[in-house]
């Protein structure tokens, strides 16, 4: 890639394990060089003396390697030919094909005009309850799963990818296990939409620290779609702790003072810098961020679930229902932010009060439970809720059903009628008047 | 002649710039980097060596660009014309650029400098004035704006010419003042202010007293704020901080409302873009954008402007309580700010104080909390800037820097608790652990003993101290058992239930339940106490939890409808009967 004109240097003062520095002059900040042959990207300016961020690791590198400045920040690549296509970080193919041809755009680019946005307003229907009745998805929306690893956060997020309906899907896989990435790959041309995805993957065989890399380099893709061809863009983001733990590794080795577990003091405007890049733009394009954070025991106020959550819409969470043996995406502690600006309004009037009243119930159930355990004995009210509960996430929660939003109200309103009295479900007259099952 | 320097030095946004001549602390310079000016702030020197941070992206800055040093601090211009504005952090019009992008380096004027403005004299030539007194007034979305001598005038100045009323805009001539000297200046309608320096053009700072009406229950009746006073909401994520903030925002009895979105999601600006032009101030009837303004530096722009959006917020807010207006003022949220300024001492390399925050957070979080207050002006008049900051406190526990230096200087604290959200009973504020220390204030108890009633402190009290009860019933049940406990412990745990949902439990998505006014707050709450105070008979503890189910049931039918309207008095009247019935059981079985 080094240009004629370019000045080769062969002097390597310092050599870390992802950094080197030199001596050299004209060089700007962010700019990406080549270090015996290797990418790297400068970080830190002080006189004349050049730190580099090795993305590969500095592994083998001679203080006498050739070092070329590139006198550009990391770009991709973006244009109609990358649909369908698979990438590592560097946005190179890794699917066998040709180097796609298009704009070279410099990836982390500038953020949307907050005046400019749209309110997102477009409900993304899946088919899956505890998502569409519960924590209803809205284009322009950013929102994570919070998955233990064992969690088949994968298969969920595949899922939702295919039935929604958006006109592209960026898949950004950081420290993705091979076998994850070809279970995308599979489920993808099976499905027969390989088409409309773009994938930036990094396996856990490739070094850390270019994980850094993916998100900015799916966004970009997401963008390039959403702004110029006004497209409704999904970009999946699989799995973000990875991420993070990569900016750790950077940030450590450049003697940065840790902050909470270990994290970057600026974990929060890194991650958000990310996340916010979820926009419904004026001329109808939008990017959709689902992504996943994964947690280590359950535990959400590690700083980077924590941090996650203070800058997403919402957060899913997965958990097996021992009642049932279904996979169900928590009722209690999943939340999606946006859904206020779709249920009820773009769904059936009921939609919000069915939604809370069912919850609550589904709470009293878990009060009944526990009071079961501790040996107490259960009111009758108590053994109706638990009823209603064990229904409830069999026919409504489970992922496995598919039901379109209206269909999951009326079911809920059945095993309202099924199992309590109006007066126990708490909900405005009207809507009792009209939907309760007589 | 100006200071000039050149890069030497650049990690992020922390930029090291060697310079020829004088600099100050906090001065602002410009880099000029690839054709583009980008704005800095000088945050510490040493020798020739000046650190900057800049409040832009540094990509592509290279060592020897050249910078220019503009001899100020970070500054704000003040004048009409802001009301309804969209601005970044460094009070750029968001609206005025172009592209769907924010381009670096890319300012904006502030104001319209075209507008004409009916200016109205307010003083006669030979008038003796001091900085910050009225001379002029000009009406801004049916607000009367005062016209004031400029904040940083020293001494006193008389009137030597004053503008005959009529058609100016902001920077025609509109006043010719004498200073004690016998020095001339001519005055137009802005004037600039530094944004980390106070405004203190006022006479007297008392305690404030006078209760700001949100219609959020839980804050009117259990926990209220004072105009010109302070509050904060520390809350894990998901506990409804914001929707809290945006109910408090929109319906607040105040004349100026401005929002200062700092370092948060930009979707919950875009809400307020979208709804504000839309939505009716309850108390003007006119729309909410009228009187809001928005400083919105969300989570992905840079982070050095996050920092200094919280005072261009404040420094405007000062402004407007210098005309004696009811200022309100909200930062969602304060720990974004926070990190902001950890980040920056990180980059400096200062020793870290608690979770690597700076040593010195404490002492910024009580100077900025400071500046907000009920302030007496010349002539009576009066102004206020109430300060209500959201924490966001790392893994929700309250027990972080941000959260402890924050709770020892504001007056009202409102706790979110993850419990309460978890199920669903919003808005989130568990009002056992949460307080107003206005409630203690002489001051305000005269007054809201005038406004509402003699007994209402009392009131407020009992119902604190019946939640308190219900809850530690809850705790016993919960532990030995529903039989094991005698009835009237369930009695008491649902009176408490009553409470939770009728006053306190608040649909902030409902168009009636939303809004309650303080009439109605006061209505609720005795029927509420008044059913409590009530001794019930029942056979079982299964009867208690259904007769006061059905209680709550009719009185949200009553939450949900129109004060004293036909559904209203239809519910009112279901639930004297249902009492009725339930205290003639008693007798009945007294009889027998």
């Amino acid at each position: 890639m080094a240009q004629a004109f370019q000045k080769i240097y062969t002097k390597i003062s310092k050599i870390t394990k992802a950094t080197c520095a030199l001596h050299a002059t004209g060089v700007g900040n962010d700019e990406l060089a080549s270090v015996d042959g290797r990418l790297a990207q400068v970080v830190k300016i002080q006189g004349d003396e050049i730190v580099l961020q090795v993305f590969a690791g500095t592994e083998g590198i001679p203080t006498n390697a050739e070092v070329v400045f590139m006198g550009k920040a990391p770009s991709v690549k973006v244009g109609t030919q990358l649909a369908g296509r698979f990438f590592n970080a560097y946005g190179d193919p890794i699917d066998g094909g040709p180097i796609p041809e298009g704009k070279e755009v410099e990836i982390g680019g500038p953020s949307v005009n907050p005046v400019r946005r749209k309110q997102p307003s477009e409900l993304i229907a899946t088919g899956i309850a505890g998502i569409d009745l519960n924590n209803t998805l809205v284009t322009g929306q950013k929102i994570p799963f919070f998955a233990d690893p064992d969690q088949p956060y994968n298969q969920v997020m595949a899922t939702v990818a295919l039935r929604a309906e958006s006109d592209k899907i960026i898949l950004g896989g950081m420290g993705m296990t091979n076998d994850d990435y070809l279970y995308y790959k599979n489920v993808f041309s099976n499905a027969g939409a390989l088409d409309r995805i773009v994938s930036f993957i990094n396996t856990t065989e490739d070094p850390s620290v270019e994980r850094l890399l993916i998100p900015d380099m799916a966004l970009t893709a997401a963008e390039y779609f959403a702004v110029e061809k006004g497209e409704k863009v999904l970009a999946l983001l699989s799995d973000m702790t990875n991420y993070a733990d990569a900016l750790a590794i950077v940030s450590n080795r450049m003697d940065q003072i840790p902050s909470k577990d270990s994290m970057p003091g600026s974990l929060y405007s890194d991650l958000a810098k990310i996340y916010e890049k979820a926009v419904q733009f004026p001329n109808g394009g939008s990017i959709t961020i689902i992504a996943v954070t994964t947690l280590s025991g359950g535990d959400i106020t590690h700083a980077v679930p924590d941090n996650t959550g203070y800058i997403t819409e919402g957060q899913l969470y997965l958990r097996r229902d021992s009642d049932t043996g279904k996979v169900i995406v928590d009722p209690f502690r999943s939340l999606s932010r946006l859904k206020q600006l779709v249920i009820g309004k773009k769904t059936r009037e009921d939609h919000p009060q069915v939604m809370n009243a069912a919850v609550r119930l589904y709470s009293d159930a878990a009060n009944a439970k526990t009071k079961m355990e501790n040996g107490f004995d259960l009111t009758d009210y108590d053994e109706r809720a638990l009823a209603f509960a064990k229904n409830y996430s069999k026919d409504i929660l489970a992922i496995d059903v598919n039901l379109n939003t209206t269909e999951m109200l009326d079911k809920t309103w059945a095993l309202f009628t099924k199992y309590f009295k109006p007066e126990e479900v708490n909900i405005k007259q009207e809507f009792v008047d009209k939907y309760w099952k007589k | 002649m100006a200071t000039k320097g050149t890069v030497n030095g650049i990690v992020s946004n922390l930029v090291t710039v060697t310079v020829d001549g004088p600099v100050s602390q906090n001065e602002i310079c410009y880099i000029l980097t690839g054709g583009t000016k980008l704005m800095s702030e000088v945050i510490k020197v040493i020798g020739k060596n000046a650190y900057v941070q800049v409040f832009e992206s540094t990509r592509g800055m290279r060592v020897g660009d050249e910078v220019e040093f503009t001899g100020h601090m970070l500054e704000v211009t003040l004048g009409p014309g802001m009301l309804s504005r969209n601005y970044d952090g460094l009070q750029n019009d968001l609206d005025k650029m172009e592209g769907v992008f924010l381009k670096r380096g890319e300012y904006t004027y502030p104001l319209d400098r075209e507008k004409l403005w009916n200016f109205k004299p307010l003083v006669r030539p030979g008038a003796l004035l001091s900085a910050g007194r009225w001379f002029g007034e000009v009406i801004e979305n049916h607000q009367p704006l005062k016209i004031m001598i400029p904040f940083n005038f020293q001494g006193t100045c008389t009137v030597k010419e004053i503008a005959p009323e009529g058609e100016y805009n902001i920077f025609h001539k509109v006043a010719v003042v004498t200073d004690s000297e016998g020095k001339d200046h001519e005055l137009n309608m802005i004037q600039k202010w530094p944004v980390k320096k106070a405004i203190t053009a006022y006479i007297e700072k008392p305690r404030p007293f006078k209760l700001l009406e949100t219609g959020v229950r839980p804050i009117d009746t259990a926990n209220p704020i004072v105009e010109g006073g302070t509050g904060f909401i520390p809350g894990p994520f998901g506990t409804g901080k914001t929707v809290l903030q945006h109910a408090i925002a929109k319906q607040a009895e105040a004349d100026i409302v401005i929002m200062a979105a700092c370092g948060e999601r930009a979707n919950e600006v875009v809400e307020i873009f979208a709804e504000y032009p839309h939505l009716i101030d309850p108390h003007t009837g006119r729309t909410l954008s009228e009187r809001t303004i928005i400083i919105a530096n969300t989570s992905n722009m840079p982070v050095a402007a996050r920092e200094a959006s919280v005072y261009t917020a404040m420094t405007l807010a000062e402004y407007y309580r210098s005309m004696g207006l009811r200022v309100l003022l909200m930062a969602d949220s304060t720990s974004r700010w926070a990190q902001a300024l950890r980040e920056m001492s990180n980059r400096l390399e200062e020793l870290p104080g608690p979770d690597a925050f700076p040593m010195d957070l404490s002492a910024i979080i009580a100077n900025f909390y400071a500046r907000a207050g009920f302030v007496y002006l010349e002539d009576d008049a009066s102004g206020s800037i109430t300060f209500i900051g959201t924490v966001s406190p790392a893994g929700g526990n309250l027990k972080e820097p941000v959260t402890e230096n924050t709770k020892k200087v504001a007056r009202c604290f409102y706790a979110l608790e993850q419990e309460r959200a978890d199920k669903k009973r919003y808005p989130a504020i568990n009002t056992i652990d949460s307080y107003s220390k206005y409630l203690e204030y002489p001051e305000f108890q005269e007054y809201i003993a005038k406004q509402i009633s003699e007994d209402w402190v009392d009131k407020v009290y009992e119902l604190k101290t019946r939640m308190l009860r219900g809850k530690e019933i809850a705790e016993q049940i919960n532990i030995l058992g529903d039989d094991s406990v005698p009835i009237d412990y369930h009695e008491t745990f649902w009176k408490s239930e009553l409470i939770d949902f009728v006053i306190l439990q608040q649909d902030a998505f409902d168009k009636i339940d939303a809004v309650t006014p303080i009439e109605r707050q006061q209505y609720m709450l005795d029927l509420i106490l008044g059913i409590c105070r009530q001794n019930f008979t029942f056979e079982g503890f299964i009867q208690v939890s259904e007769f006061f189910r059905k209680l709550i049931n009719i009185c949200k039918q009553m939450n949900y409808s129109h004060f004293k309207e036909a559904a209203f008095n239809k519910a009112k009247m279901e639930l004297d009967q249902l009492i009725e019935q339930q205290l003639n059981v008693e007798k009945e079985e007294n009889v027998a």
